[in-house]
């Protein structure tokens, strides 16, 4: 099976890499951007078959190692 | 009274930190990270500055899971010494053996210049050859030194006086100026600046020197 994990910095933290992102989009002339949060994706090939056992393995990789869950949220897609 | 370095690949302060052990008067042994134990009879590890792992994942989070890192992690948990200095406070936070995390400079940059700290270090046998309201001056050298955690861990870092060192004029965004903490029985320290390039007056400066000697002093103490 594969899985994709996203990484993103939780609500509330700052996220400067994603306000330099933004101001770079106003200097080119995209306007209308309000905001811009900059994560990381992390995709798995997995030799698990059952969907349920590859999600709760994975839930543990990013909680051991994947993300840092003092200042990062993640979301775990099967597929 | 014995010290370990513990090297990681990307390290680069490692022999820079057994210097500074060694002029305290530690001996030093140096450990590789792939180890599975520490030397017997050791008084404290340190984990050294430098870019463990290409800072690959985020700073620190793949040393923080080589095998010698549950040993220090063992290690101070048994009430061991530790200083993790620059990297090596990124990998003791991804420990868990500290709380909070370094993130990105506020300003995005890389910051590498001398910096002056006021010690707190309520009661450490860090701080304690400095004395608490002191203020030296030691160099910083990082991308990410951005110190966060949330209002509670801040407050409480403060009031218990778990804070041991705190920017004059705060050069990363760290949220209470913190440049460096400790665990509650005060035996773990990490810290951004690096006392271990101020040793000598030939790095333009000997204010690092006394942490290294305070410690050894406390040590002999105890």
């Amino acid at each position: 099976m594969k899985a994709t994990v996203t990484v993103m910095l939780k609500t509330g933290v700052l996220d400067p890499q994603g306000e330099a992102v933004k101001s770079a989009l106003g200097a080119l002339g995209f306007g209308g951007v309000d905001a811009v949060r900059q994560g990381k994706v992390i995709e798995l090939d997995l030799a698990e078959t059952d969907a349920g056992a590859a999600e709760a393995s994975v839930t543990e990789m990013c909680e051991k190692l994947l993300a840092n869950t003092v200042i990062e949220s993640y979301r775990v897609e099967i597929a | 009274m014995r010290a370990a370095v513990v090297t990681f690949p990307g390290s680069n302060c490692d022999r820079d930190l057994a210097v500074a052990f060694e002029a305290a008067g530690f001996e030093v042994a140096r450990v590789w990270h792939k180890e599975t134990s520490l030397p017997a009879g050791l008084d404290v590890v340190g984990l050294p500055g430098g870019f463990s792992f290409g800072d690959y994942l985020r700073c620190g989070a793949i040393a923080a899971n080589s095998p010698i890192c549950r040993e220090v992690k063992a290690f101070a948990e048994r009430g061991g010494h530790v200083l993790g200095i620059c990297n090596g406070f990124q990998v003791l936070l991804e420990t868990g053996l500290l709380p909070g995390a370094l993130m990105r400079n506020a300003s995005l940059h890389f910051v590498c210049k001398p910096v002056t700290l006021r010690v707190e270090g309520d009661g450490s046998p860090f701080t304690g050859r400095y004395g608490a309201g002191t203020q030296i001056t030691i160099p910083i050298a990082h991308h990410d030194g951005n110190f966060q955690a949330d209002t509670d861990t801040i407050a409480r870092l403060a009031g218990e006086g778990q804070v041991a060192f705190r920017y004059l004029d705060n050069p990363n965004g760290s949220a209470g100026d913190i440049a460096g903490i400790l665990s509650p029985n005060r035996r773990v320290l990490g810290m951004m600046p690096h006392p271990e390039r101020a040793i000598d007056e030939i790095h333009g400066g000997t204010d690092g020197a006394a942490l290294f000697a305070g410690l050894a002093e406390a040590l002999v103490a105890a």
